[in-house]
Order: C-alpha cells, then sequence, then structure tokens
C-alpha cells in the first residue's frame, strides 16, 4: 500500500485553498505540474498528476469550506492528499459514479462540477482512497506510480 | 544534445540592454548580460515576441537572402498566403504570382494550395485514428517547439501531419519531376512571414528531412516584388488556391474547413500558453480542435511582415471572398498517409534542472530557498525575466546572489556599516582604554 518513496527524501509540497475561490483555482495543481516538469519526470505522468491534482483541488473549491492540498514527490510516486473542512460526502460509492454531482447549479452554470471530479482522479490514480462521512469533511489519498 | 540551429538572433550592436524583451519570450530564453541581451538556443521558440518588442531593432530572423535562388537552375516561390495581404487590393494574387516570376523564379507553388490539402489529409487522418481530445493542430511551428518545451505530455494531442509549406514543396518537386526537370536542380524557396518556419526548415519537427532549400523573409522581397508589381499585368496566370487556403493565414483559418463542432481558434503566444495549461490540467476537453498560433492575429502578424496586420487581415478576408470557399479534392494519385509525420517529436528536456533526479530535488529546494530571499520584484535588473528565474540561473550555476542589486545593495550596506564601525576604532595610543 502507500509505502513511502523508500530511501529517498520526498519533496514535499502545500498549498491552502480556499472554498469558492475560483479566480485561484487551478494555481496549486499547476505549481505541482511545473515542479514535476523541473524535475525531468515523464509526460504521461505528469499528466496524470495535473488532471488529478487539478480535480482535487476544484473539489475542495466547489464542494468544501475550504482545505488543503499536499503533494509528495519521490522516485517511485507521487502523492497527493486533499484534505477538506466541509460537509462530507454521505455516499461514496453514488460520488463515484459518472455524472453524479451534487454541485450547485451556479458553479455547474460556470462549466464546474459535472460529476466527473472523483472518477477523473480514479482514472488517473494508482491507489485511491477516500476517507468521509456525513459532517467530517473529506480526504483524498490518491497515488500516482511513476512506472504504470 | 547535437548543436540546435534556431533562427532568431541578435545584432550585438544595435543592442541597448533594456531588458524589454525577457519579460515577453514565452519560454525565459533571454538573458542581459555585459549589457547586450543572450538568448539560450536551446529554450528560444522562434516564436518572434522579441523581434516584434525590441525597439532597437537588435533581434533578426536568419533567412536567405533573394539571391540565393540564383544557385539553383529552376528555382520554385513557395509564397506563405500571408504574402497576398502584404500588397494592395489593386493588385491580383495572379499579378504577385507573375511579379515573383519577374524576380527570377522558374515556378511559383502557392502554399494556399498545400493549406487545402493539408486540410483533406487532415480530415483523413482523424478519421482513421483518435487522439486525445483536444487535438492540436502542428500548423503554427513556433506553437509546436512551445509544447515540444514546455508542455512535452501534451504532444499526444498533435495532428501528426505536415505543414502546408513542406507539402506544397514535396509537391513542387514532383511536380517539376514529372515534367522531365532533374530534381536536384530544383531548389524551392519559403517566402516566409516568420522566424519559425526557418527553423523548422533548419531542424524540422515530424519529418527527417524538410524539402525546402530556402527561406526568404517577406519583409526581403517586399521591396523587389513591390517594384515588380507597378509593371506586371493580370490575366495572365490562373492561381491554383481557392479563398480556403488562403485564409488560412488568419486565425481561424484552418479551424474553419473543419469537419468539428467545437473548435477554439487562439492567437497570440501568451494566450496560447494560457490554453495550453488549461489543456494539461484536463480541462477543455469538451472542445475537438485548438487551432494556436503564435502571432496576433494569425500568421498576417508574421514578425517578418511589412504591412499592419490588421489591415493584412482584412484583405485576406476579402481574398477569401473573391475566391471562394471550394477548392478541388486531393489529387487521388497521392496517398494521404505520405503527409503524415515519419518522426516521432521527442519532448525537450531544457526545463529540467537535473538529470539526477535526486539531484534536481535538492536543486529544485535550494532553488525555492533563493527565491524566498529575493525582494519578488521581478524587475529585471540582473538581466533575468524574474526574481524565480534568477533563482533558477544561481541553482544551475549561471548566475550568483548579488546579481540582484538589491541584494547587491544589502551587501553594500553591510559593509559600509562594517566600515564605520571599524573607523571610529582608534589606535590605543590615542584611543580610550580598551
Ligand atoms: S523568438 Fe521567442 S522564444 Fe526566442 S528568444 Fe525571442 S521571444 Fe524568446
Ligand atoms: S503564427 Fe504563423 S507567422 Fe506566426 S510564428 Fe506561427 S507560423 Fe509563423
Amino acid at each position: 500500500m502507500m509505502d513511502d518513496n523508500k530511501q529517498f527524501k520526498p519533496l514535499k509540497l502545500h498549498f491552502t485553498v480556499e472554498q469558492g475561490d475560483f479566480i485561484r483555482a487551478g494555481e496549486a495543481s499547476s505549481k505541482i505540474k511545473k515542479v514535476l516538469s523541473q524535475l525531468g519526470f515523464p509526460g504521461p505522468l505528469i499528466r496524470r498528476v495535473a488532471i488529478a491534482a487539478y480535480e482535487a483541488e476544484m473539489n475542495i473549491v466547489i464542494h468544501s469550506w475550504g482545505g488543503e492540498l499536499e503533494a509528495e514527490i519521490g522516485p517511485e510516486h507521487v502523492k497527493i492528499v486533499a484534505r477538506d473542512r466541509g460537509p462530507g460526502i454521505p455516499d461514496i460509492a453514488l460520488a463515484m459514479e459518472e455524472g453524479y454531482s451534487t454541485a450547485p447549479d451556479k458553479v455547474r452554470e460556470m462549466g464546474f462540477g459535472a460529476g466527473m471530479g472523483l472518477p477523473n482522479i480514479q482514472n488517473c490514480a494508482t491507489e485511491f482512497i477516500i476517507e468521509s462521512g456525513e459532517g467530517k469533511g473529506t480526504v483524498l489519498r490518491i497515488l500516482i506510480a511513476v512506472k504504470e | 544534445m547535437a548543436a540546435y540551429f534556431h533562427s532568431v538572433t541578435l545584432e550585438k550592436d544595435k543592442c541597448m540592454g533594456c531588458t524589454n524583451c525577457i519579460k515577453r519570450c514565452p519560454t525565459e530564453a533571454i538573458r542581459v548580460r555585459e549589457g547586450k541581451a543572450k538568448i539560450i538556443d536551446e529554450r528560444c521558440i522562434d516564436c518572434g515576441e522579441c523581434i516584434r518588442v525590441c525597439h532597437n531593432h537588435a533581434k533578426r530572423a536568419l533567412t536567405d537572402p533573394l539571391e540565393i535562388i540564383k544557385a539553383y537552375p529552376y528555382p520554385v516561390a513557395l509564397p506563405a498566403p500571408t504574402l497576398y495581404s502584404q500588397f494592395s487590393h489593386k493588385f491580383k494574387v495572379d499579378q504577385i504570382i507573375q511579379g515573383l516570376l519577374n524576380l527570377g523564379f522558374f515556378r511559383v507553388w502557392e502554399v494556399a494550395r498545400g493549406a487545402e490539402i493539408a486540410t483533406q489529409v487532415l480530415v483523413k487522418y482523424l478519421e482513421n485514428h483518435a487522439l486525445p481530445k483536444p487535438v492540436i493542430s502542428a500548423a503554427c511551428p513556433a506553437v509546436l517547439r512551445l509544447i515540444q518545451v514546455r508542455y512535452p505530455e501534451l504532444l499526444e494531442h498533435v495532428i501528426p501531419i505536415e505543414s502546408p509549406m513542406e507539402i506544397s514543396a514535396r509537391l513542387a518537386k514532383k511536380e517539376l519531376e514529372e515534367e522531365g526537370y532533374p530534381v536536384e536542380q530544383v531548389g524551392v524557396f519559403f517566402i516566409s512571414p516568420c522566424a519559425a518556419k526557418v527553423t523548422s526548415v533548419k531542424n524540422p519537427l515530424g519529418v527527417k528531412k524538410s524539402q525546402v532549400d530556402g527561406v526568404i523573409a517577406i519583409s526581403d522581397i517586399y521591396g523587389p516584388l513591390l517594384a515588380q508589381l507597378a509593371s506586371t499585368a493580370s490575366g495572365s496566370i490562373q492561381p491554383r488556391a481557392s479563398g480556403a487556403g488562403i485564409g488560412w493565414a488568419v486565425i481561424g483559418g484552418e479551424s474553419r474547413l473543419l469537419p468539428f463542432n467545437q473548435t477554439l481558434s487562439v492567437d497570440g503566444i501568451a494566450n496560447v500558453v494560457r490554453v495550453l495549461d488549461d489543456i494539461a490540467m484536463g480541462k477543455l476537453k469538451e472542445v475537438d480542435f485548438i487551432e494556436g498560433l503564435a502571432c496576433m492575429g494569425g500568421c498576417v502578424g508574421g514578425p517578418l511582415t511589412i504591412e499592419n496586420s490588421y489591415l493584412s487581415k482584412t484583405r485576406i478576408q476579402n481574398l477569401s471572398k473573391k475566391y471562394g470557399m471550394s477548392y478541388p479534392e486531393v489529387a487521388p494519385e497521392f496517398a494521404c498517409s505520405e503527409f503524415f509525420w515519419t518522426e516521432k517529436i521527442e519532448p525537450c528536456s531544457v526545463l529540467v534542472l537535473d538529470e539526477d533526479l535526486a539531484l534536481a530535488m535538492q536543486k529544485l529546494e535550494t532553488l525555492d530557498e533563493i527565491h524566498k530571499a529575493l525582494p519578488g520584484l521581478d524587475c529585471g535588473s540582473c538581466g533575468a525575466p524574474t526574481c524565480r528565474a534568477l533563482a533558477e540561473d544561481i541553482v544551475r550555476g549561471l548566475a550568483v546572489e548579488i546579481d540582484c542589486i538589491f541584494k547587491l545593495r544589502e551587501k553594500v550596506t553591510d559593509l559600509a556599516e562594517r566600515m564605520v564601525e571599524l573607523s571610529s576604532k582608534l589606535p590605543p595610543s590615542i584611543g580610550k582604554p580598551r
């Protein structure tokens, strides 16, 4: 399972994500992506991480009361943890269905919250764990292996 | 990396070291050193932004002089459709073609026709190949190079077919060969609005070797051609391209011909960067096709053009109307696959801090620390475009912290304070007891 990147001091990045801040949404994932390019990771990996991180970031912006995004980068894998304060997901299985969304109409009108976020993350991830419950906030743990 | 040719260069004498250009470069390829701008060759994508922004006209593109055509018994001109927009509407396309012949070209093969063929090849390609969405046009070589340098993960979105220029060059040679001319005596010359096309000839992407033998700047041929036009009558030549191909000279010209529901046409390299950023994060999936052109307005805004680009745009639109949008099918003797790329484009790793991941990580951490300690004004006085870029240069061993004038001032202040302190110290013979 999500073991640490062995014998290697992984690089950690940390970002605060505000609720409803659509202007800055995407900045954290964009920085993570840039770092991965500078470190010379292969294109397909960068792409999977960028998409997963972006979706996780957007989830915090749209559905929570704010939270944080962490990235841990090592030679074997990249780990993203998205932690939010928020209402939590009452039915995780339902949330994982493509097209299911609890995003308010206002957000959907902006073209977000189409219910593809979690399935998209799932598609990009090697391992994906959601911890959530009503009233508890949500933690997404996403692991993306460098070699698939 | 093998010696990499790119077209944009600096004329040192004209450069005042003003730092105007360093901020506009989309790949942070310019530094000012010893009072002169310096282009980091491997980073430069030849977008021409620095040519446009330099008031001293110190940046130029390496192109071939018109005389180069004398080196071949049968020189062929490949005019970019943009060329037609450089002259007043009184001059018809056939007159411009005749003008080129008068200048010494043996034949003229319109790249606008090449663009029409490229459109058909593209449609054929997409019928048989599924690319991730949005698919990205490969038409602008500066954008292609940008993707290679900054967005290697998006290379698989790019439609791997040859450019109108390459297609035209190939067909021009083939035609003359079929007519019985020895192909080694045929020289094919692209009349170019931009530096990026020069690079794509000397250092091609997607094909092993370009079929083009030389690139002449529109700005260089403009004067001689204008002189010809006055005495050239219209009516003796029938242009082959329709308004559809001519329309490729402006932004949206390519998209307009394609059978997609949702297309996005983006002009200006900074805007292209924004859109590619979005695609890289998985946005814009509802878009089918993206046409990104480095120059504002499209190739009519190319750095080697003469005419005001807004006027050029209007002229191209008028020409498109005049010549109509219907164009002949690709001749059946060509298999479209002839024009598919044969070479895979490898990602270009100029932004990577170190080949060794552990070292790259260390450098990144140091880079962050240095960056935090810099004033964050992005003033450009150090010769790098941003404080972050300076930090990166320091980590790469190409600059030092006191290149930052604020850091230098801190050091000087520090030193001055110590000197004052030292100067207050008196020798024991006259000083206070210690
Ligand atoms: S041509 Fe473009 S990429 Fe090259 S140095 Fe000038 S601005 Fe930078
Ligand atoms: S938009 Fe056209 S003129 Fe400008 S760089 Fe690209 S191909 Fe050249």
